[in-house]
């Protein structure tokens, strides 16, 4: 069962992933992406971790994208010039070929033992809300304070990227 | 599943974002790609938390969630500052800054 659900959800990822990339249209490749995080979500409920899972499918899926889906409804026009057969653009399919071959090699033959089990057995608390909320105020208070800090911040920078100038606008 | 097969589907879909971050010249649909990465090393995290048995690796994929909001506002009020001042939407004429 965890073998059919795990090749599902990789081809399901692979497919919206190669989506996001090909796809002309910039809101088809928005909606690709949207699948793709919930295939991904499947992947993590897989790997046991339910509050990952969980604010990937609300925060991503639902929130983040929604802004993306303004967005391209706002700008997004399709893109029908052709593509560019630059050097780079020849180039990049084969690069990134590279990469993964190179990654796969590295992972397989590192051989560690870690990587040829799936774990130990877990607590049935394993990645729940609790776990994870003792986990953020206890071990890693520092980060957790920083990242809000870094979302105050941002919030302050997108007001003065999209608040009107005078001189600058036409 | 060992955890050798989420990894290296995680590499896969690294390596497919960064094929669309070189070839793709529409800004949104670079952030897209950008978005593809990260969320393909979260997989890896995550993955590797389950292989080790403790939460550690989930905390730092929520943290680079929250960095990727955070990237994906600053990314977007960009696009729509840039589409608000009437200038092409596409990375390669915007090169004005190119030293």
């Amino acid at each position: 069962m965890t073998e059919v659900l795990f090749f599902f959800a990789a081809a399901l990822a692979i497919a919206t992933a190669l989506g996001i990339v090909l796809l002309e249209n910039p809101f088809y490749s928005v909606l690709s992406l949207v699948a793709n995080l919930i295939a991904l979500a499947l992947l993590f409920l897989l790997l046991e971790a339910q509050f990952v899972a969980f604010a990937q499918v609300v925060v991503y899926a639902g929130a983040v994208m929604v802004l993306y889906v303004f967005v391209s409804a706002y700008v997004g026009q399709p893109d029908h010039t052709p593509r560019p057969s630059g050097f780079i653009n020849r180039l990049a399919p084969l690069f990134g070929l590279a990469l993964f071959a190179e990654l796969t090699i590295a992972v397989v033959g590192s051989g560690l033992q870690m990587l040829n089990s799936a774990g130990p057995d877990v607590p049935a608390t394993y990645g729940t809300p609790a776990q994870i909320g003792e986990l953020l105020l206890s071990k890693f208070l520092v980060p957790f304070e920083l990242a809000s800090f870094l979302l105050l911040i941002t919030a302050v920078g997108a007001l003065v990227l999209a608040q009107k100038r005078r001189g600058l606008d036409p | 599943m060992t955890t050798t097969w989420y990894v290296v589907l995680s590499a896969l879909i690294f390596c497919i974002g960064l094929g669309g971050l070189l070839t793709r010249r529409n800004p949104l649909v670079i952030l897209l790609c950008l978005e593809l990465m990260l969320n393909a090393a979260n997989l890896a995290l995550v993955a590797f938390a389950r292989a080790w048995g403790n939460g550690d690796g989930q905390i730092f994929a929520l943290v680079v969630m929250v960095v990727a909001a955070c990237e994906v506002v600053v990314g977007l009020g960009l696009i729509v500052a840039i589409f608000r001042r009437r200038l092409p939407v596409d990375a390669d004429e915007l090169s004005e800054l190119r030293g």
